[in-house]
C-alpha cells in the first residue's frame, strides 16, 4: 500500500522543515524515501501538514474515567452521535465513551494518546477501555508514587530492589513510564491525611517524598526507560505550591538522564504553579516556573490549560479532590487503591467570572509562552481536568493569537490583570512552536521521537492535513480560522491509512498498545519478589497468580525493550 | 488429574480469586477452599442440554440445531420493534461487549440485572459520587465495619473472613478483635448476631435513621427525637461516637438499603454520611453486589455507551433514562414486543405483570441453566458456563477486574460465540 502527499505546506521541526513544500511519501504505514508511479496521491493543495498528534498525559481509560461516566450521565448525555456504517455512536464531553475517545482524537489529527495513571492492581481495566479506544496509538503510565514496595525499597535504599519493582510493574501493568503522584500523599490518604510539602515523613514506611521522587528517577535511568519519571507534584491545588513544584523540580540535577530527554517531567503545570497563601491572594508564579525551565535543560513540563465551562477532575491525588469535593459541595468520588494509590473524581466548571478559574487560564497560557523551548513546554489540558481535548484548538488559537487573548482577557474577572501577567505578554507562536508542543516535543519527552511526532524517513506514517494554507492566513488576526481548522482535519492518515477526510472518520482501525519491558539481572528480580510474594500473602486481597495483565488485554502490543544500566549520580 | 490453583469463583460479588479445582477427565471432582454457593455452582447442575424451541408456550420444547435456534432468534429479535436484551450479570465482560453491539445493531434496550438489585445504587452515585476503596484497602485499614441492610453470612459468605470483619492486614493485625462492627437491619440475621452494636430500624425507615444520624454528626443532635425509624436516640449518639473516632470506616450496604422504601434516596444519603464522616476519620462506602460480574456489565456498559445501564438505542444514539428505560419499565407498559434473556433470571426475580408480560411475547433465553425464565422462553439456547467452561473478565464488588479461569472444556458454545452469529444472522435478515 503505497501513497504520496503531494504540494502540502509542511511542518516538521525535527527534520528542518518550517513550511517547506515537500512531498511526503508513505509504504506499509512507514515514511519513506519515495513511492512507485502506482501510490495514491492525496494533493495537498498548499494546505498545512504535520504529523500526526502526540499527547503525553489525558486521561482516556480506566478505573477513574469510568468512575466519571457513572457519575455524570448529564456528561453522556453532551456530545451524542447515533452510529453509522462506519462508527459506534459518540456519547459524552468530559468523559466521552470509548469510541468517541478515539474518533475525536483522529478527527483533530491526533494519532497517538498516553493515559496518564493507573495503578497496577487496576491495570487490567485500564487495557479494557484501551483496547476498545479506536484508531488512535496508546499506553499508559503506571503509578509507583506511594506503592508499599516503593516505599519499602527507598527506606532500605535498595536501589537494585527498586529498579525491579518498576520494570516488574511495569510488566504487570503492560505500562509504558512511571507515574508518581503527590508521593507518599496516596498512602496517607489511606488514613485521610497528607503529606505537606516533600521533607514530610510517611508514617509507618518513613520515607519522604523528596526520597520518593529521587530513587524513582535513579531507578528510571537505570532502567533506561524511553520515558523520564511523569511527576504530579505534591500540594497540587494549593496556593503557594509555585516553591514545591520549583523544588521538586529541582531534584532533577541528583540524577544524570540515560538517554537524550529530560529526567523529569511534571506535568499540568497550571495547577502547580499558584503563589499567594490563600484563595484571596492567590495568584500567578508561572513566571518562575517557567523561569527554571528556561535555566535548566533536564526538566520539561506540560500546560494542563484550563477551558471554560465543564470539565471532570480525576486523579490519583486522592486528598485533592476531597479537597475540591468539599470546596465545591460537588460529588465526590473515590479510589483507594490498597498497597498502591489513592484517586478521586470530582465535576468541576470553570467561570470566566470567578477570579481563580480566571488567574488558572492565564497561568497556563503564560506557561507555554514564557516558556523560550517549545519542547520544554507540551500542549495538554490535562484532560479533563483543565477542559477536554477536544479544545486543544482553542489553545492552539490562543497560543497563536494575543489579538485573541487580548478579547479574551475583556470579558475574564479583573483580577487577571492583577494577579497575572497574561495581559502584557505579547509573544504569539508559529506552526512550527505549535508542531513541537502538540508533536515534536510530545514524542520527545515521551522518547518516542524515532517512530512519532515527526514527518522523517522510517517514521510512522501517521500524519495530518489541515484546512489552512500557511502561507496565505495570518494566525495573529485569524484565529477563528485556526481553530476550526485544528478542530476537524483535512486528512488524518494512520500507519498510512486514511482515517478522517473533511473532518469525517472513515475508517476505524486497532491502534497499538505501547508498553515498556525493561531487563533486569535475574537475581535482583528473585530478591525483590520474595517481598512481593509476602505482601500479596499478607496485604492484598488478590492472589499474585491473578494479578499481572494477560495477554488477552493487550492484543496490538508494541513492546519497547529497556534494561538496567548502571546510574551515575551527579 | 489437574488441579488449578488460584481459580476465581463464578457466583457472587466476592470473586474470591484462590480457589483449587480438581479436574479428572474434564470433570469437575473438588472445589476447595470456597463457600457452598460457590462450590454448588462450580460443582454444576441442571444443565439445558440442547437447543429447544416451541411456538406455543403451552407446548413442550423440541430439541433443534444450535443453527435453527439461532436463526429463530435473530428472526424473533429483527422482527420486533422494541426489543429488551436483559440479564448479563453471570456471564463475563467479553459477553457484554458482544451484546451492547447487538442492542445497538437492532435499535434495542438494554439492562443488566442491577434494575432489580443495586441500578438504586447508581442513581445515587449520579447525585453524590461514590466515596470508595478496593477491598484490600479495607482490610488493610478499617478498625469500625457497618453493614446495611445486607446479610453477608448467608449472601457472601467469605466476605467477612478475606475483606472485612476477620481479615488481617498492615494496620489490623489483630483482626476481628480489634474491630468494631454494626449491623443495621430489620431483622436480627446471622450478620447481626455477629456485631458488637446491632441496630434494629423499623421497616422502610432506614432514610430517616441515616438523616438522624447525619444531624448527630454536624452537631445537631438537639431537633433529633427520642427515636428514629425505632432506633433509640441513645444508641444513635453511641454509633456516631464510634464512627467519629474509628481510624477507618467501612459502610457495606445490600438490597436491604436499595430495594426498601425511599430506595435511591437511602444510598444518596449514605453517600453523603460517608463524605461527611471524612471530616473527621477516613470514610468509604461499598455496595455488596450480587452476581460475580453485575459490576463489569456496568463497566462495560459505561465506557462503550455512557451509562452504566438500563440504555435504550432506539434513537441509534444512547439513551438512558432509568423510569423509562429500565427493563420493568418497557414490560410493566407492555411496550417490550419481543425479548433475549441472557445470564439472568428474568422469570425468578421480575415482578408478576413482567413476567406475565414475557409470557405473551417471543422470548429467547441464552443459559446454560434450565430456570423459570425458560418457561416463558420460545427459543432456548444452551451455553458454556463463564468461569468454569469460558474464560473471560469479571469485576469483583469493588470495581477490581479479575480474569477468569477456563477449567474444564464446554460441551456447549459460548455466549459470545452466540452473540456473534445472532448478530451476523440479524444483519442478513435486514439486507445488510
Amino acid at each position: 500500500m503505497e501513497l504520496i502527499i503531494k504540494n502540502g505546506a509542511v511542518y516538521d521541526p525535527v527534520n528542518g522543515i518550517n513550511g517547506d513544500k515537500t512531498d511526503i511519501s508513505i509504504k506499509d504505514g512507514k515514511i519513506v524515501d519515495k513511492v512507485s508511479g502506482k501510490a495514491t496521491v492525496i494533493d495537498a493543495g498548499g494546505r498545512l501538514v504535520m504529523a500526526g498528534g502526540v499527547d503525553a498525559h489525558s486521561h482516556i481509560a480506566g478505573a477513574k474515567v469510568n468512575v466519571g461516566r457513572i457519575m455524570r450521565p448529564e456528561d453522556t448525555r453532551s456530545g451524542i452521535k447515533p452510529r453509522t456504517k462506519i462508527t459506534r455512536p459518540y456519547t459524552g464531553y468530559t468523559v466521552p465513551n470509548v469510541y468517541a475517545m478515539g474518533y475525536r482524537y483522529a478527527q483533530m489529527g491526533y494519532t497517538t494518546v498516553f493515559e496518564a495513571a493507573q495503578a497496577i492492581m487496576k491495570a487490567r481495566h485500564t487495557h479494557e477501555e484501551l483496547e476498545e479506544i479506536p484508531i488512535i496509538d496508546k499506553g499508559a503510565l503506571t503509578l509507583f508514587g506511594s506503592n508499599w514496595p516503593t516505599m519499602d525499597f527507598v527506606r532500605e535504599k535498595d536501589m537494585d530492589k527498586l529498579a525491579a519493582y518498576v520494570a516488574w510493574g511495569l510488566l504487570a501493568s503492560r505500562g509504558f513510564g512511571v507515574k508518581c503522584v503527590n508521593p507518599g500523599g496516596g498512602e496517607m490518604w489511606g488514613f485521610g491525611k497528607n503529606v505537606s510539602g516533600l521533607d514530610d515523613v510517611v508514617p509507618n514506611f518513613d520515607v519522604t517524598p523528596k526520597e520518593i521522587i529521587v530513587s524513582l528517577m535513579k531507578a528510571n535511568e537505570m532502567l533506561g526507560l524511553p520515558h523520564s519519571v511523569h511527576l504530579h507534584c505534591n500540594n497540587l491545588g494549593k496556593p503557594g505550591n509555585y516553591k514545591t513544584t520549583l523544588a521538586s523540580m529541582e531534584l532533577a540535577n541528583q540524577v544524570k538522564a540515560s538517554k537524550d530527554r529530560q529526567v523529569l517531567h511534571v506535568t499540568h503545570l497550571t495547577f502547580n504553579s499558584w503563589g499567594g497563601t490563600n484563595w484571596g491572594d492567590f495568584e500567578s508564579k508561572a513566571d518562575e516556573v517557567a523561569n527554571y525551565l528556561n535555566n535548566n535543560s533536564n526538566v520539561t513540563g506540560d500546560m494542563g490549560q484550563l477551558i471554560w465551562g465543564s470539565a471532570t477532575t480525576m486523579t490519583a491525588d486522592g486528598p485533592v479532590q476531597y479537597a475540591n469535593a468539599k470546596l465545591l459541595h460537588a460529588k465526590w468520588g473515590n479510589g483507594d487503591v490498597e498497597l498502591e494509590d489513592a484517586s478521586g473524581v470530582v465535576p468541576i466548571f470553570y467561570v470566566k467570572q470567578i477570579s481563580i478559574h480566571a488567574i488558572m487560564w492565564a497561568i497556563g497560557l503564560e506557561l507555554a509562552l514564557l516558556t523560550k523551548d517549545p519542547y520544554k513546554m507540551l500542549l495538554t489540558t490535562d484532560h479533563p481536568n483543565g477542559g477536554p481535548f477536544v479544545n486543544y484548538p482553542e489553545v492552539i488559537a490562543l497560543l497563536m493569537s494575543n489579538k485573541k487573548r487580548q478579547e479574551e482577557i475583556k470579558t475574564l474577572h479583573e483580577a487577571v490583570h492583577k494577579r497575572t501577567m497574561i495581559p502584557g505578554i505579547e509573544r504569539e507562536l508559529d506552526f512550527s512552536e505549535i508542531a513541537i508542543m502538540t508533536r515534536a516535543g510530545t514524542a520527545k519527552v515521551l522518547g518516542l521521537l524515532d517512530t512519532k511526532g515527526n514527518l522523517g524517513i522510517g517514521a510512522d506514517a501517521d500524519i495530518s492535513i489541515y484546512d489552512i494554507k500557511p502561507d496565505q492566513i495570518d494566525p495573529t488576526v485569524e484565529h477563528s480560522k485556526i481553530k476550526s481548522a485544528f478542530s476537524s482535519a483535512a486528512y488524518a492518515i494512520k500507519d498510512g491509512q486514511v482515517v478522517v477526510k473533511d473532518g469525517q472518520i472513515t475508517s476505524t482501525p486497532q491502534g497499538r498498545t505501547y508498553w515498556v519491558d525493561a531487563y533486569v539481572p535475574e537475581q535482583d528480580t528473585s530478591e525483590m519478589m520474595k517481598d512481593i510474594v509476602k505482601k500479596f500473602k499478607n496485604y492484598y486481597s488478590m492472589q499474585l497468580a491473578n494479578y499481572m495483565v494477560q495477554d488477552e488485554y493487550v492484543t496490538h502490543a508494541q513492546v519497547i525493550k529497556a534494561g538496567a544500566i548502571p546510574v551515575e549520580v551527579n | 488429574m489437574t488441579v488449578i490453583t488460584d481459580a476465581l469463583c463464578p457466583f457472587c460479588g466476592c470473586l474470591c480469586d484462590d480457589l483449587t479445582i480438581v479436574v479428572d477427565n474434564n470433570k469437575i471432582t473438588d472445589v476447595k477452599k470456597a463457600c457452598k454457593l460457590g462450590s454448588a455452582k462450580i460443582m454444576g447442575h441442571h444443565r439445558i442440554k440442547a437447543p429447544m424451541m416451541r411456538n406455543d408456550k403451552n407446548s413442550e420444547f423440541r430439541e433443534v440445531s444450535y443453527d435453527e435456534a439461532i436463526n429463530e432468534a435473530a428472526i424473533i429479535l429483527s422482527n420486533s420493534k422494541r426489543p429488551l436484551l436483559y440479564g448479563w450479570a453471570s456471564a463475563v465482560c467479553e459477553v457484554h461487549k458482544k451484546g451492547i453491539l447487538l442492542a445497538e445493531e437492532l435499535g434495542a434496550i438494554i439492562d443488566n440485572t442491577a434494575t432489580v438489585c443495586h441500578a438504586p445504587s447508581t442513581l445515587a452515585v449520579h447525585e453524590k459520587g461514590l466515596p470508595s476503596a478496593t477491598l484490600g484497602q479495607i482490610k488493610n485499614r478499617a478498625d469500625v465495619i457497618v453493614f446495611w441492610g445486607s446479610n453477608p453470612v448467608h449472601a457472601h459468605p467469605r466476605h467477612m473472613g478475606r475483606y472485612s470483619v476477620f481479615s488481617k492486614g498492615l494496620f489490623t493485625e489483630k483482626g476481628r478483635k480489634a474491630r468494631k462492627v454494626i449491623v443495621v437491619d430489620v431483622r436480627k440475621t446471622e450478620t447481626a448476631n455477629m456485631a458488637d452494636e446491632y441496630v434494629q430500624v423499623q421497616q422502610g425507615s432506614d432514610y430517616l435513621v441515616v438523616s438522624a444520624l447525619r444531624a448527630i454528626l454536624s452537631g445537631h443532635a438537639d431537633v433529633v427525637p427520642d427515636t428514629v425509624g425505632g432506633v433509640s436516640k441513645e444508641q444513635l449518639i453511641k454509633i456516631v461516637e464510634v464512627l467519629k473516632t474509628a481510624k477507618f470506616v467501612s459502610i457495606f450496604f445490600g438490597m436491604g438499603l436499595t430495594q426498601s422504601k425511599s430506595m435511591y434516596k437511602n444510598i444518596d444519603n449514605a453517600i453523603s454520611l460517608t463524605t461527611e464522616l471524612n471530616s473527621f476519620t477516613k470514610c468509604v462506602i461499598t455496595p455488596m453486589r450480587g452476581h460475580y460480574n453485575v459490576t463489569g456489565f456496568g463497566q462495560v456498559c459505561s465506557w462503550e455507551t455512557g451509562f452504566a445501564t438500563a440504555v435504550d438505542f432506539a434513537r441509534g444514539a444512547p439513551y438512558y433514562n432509568p423510569g423509562e428505560t429500565a427493563a420493568n419499565d418497557v414490560l410493566l407498559r407492555k411496550e417490550t414486543d419481543a425479548a433475549m434473556i441472557i445470564a439472568g433470571d428474568a422469570g425468578a426475580h421480575f415482578p408478576a405483570d413482567s413476567v406475565r408480560h414475557l409470557a405473551r411475547i417471543p422470548v429467547v433465553q441464552i443459559d446454560p441453566y434450565w430456570n423459570p425464565t425458560t418457561e416463558v422462553a420460545n427459543v432456548v439456547i444452551p451455553v458454556a458456563i463463564c468461569g468454569v467452561e469460558v474464560a473471560g473478565t469479571a469485576y469483583r464488588m469493588d470495581g477490581v477486574s479479575l480474569r477468569m479461569r477456563k477449567m474444564v472444556e464446554p460441551m456447549h458454545p459460548p455466549d459470545t460465540e452466540i452473540l456473534e452469529k445472532i448478530t451476523e444472522r440479524v444483519r442478513e435478515l435486514r439486507g445488510e
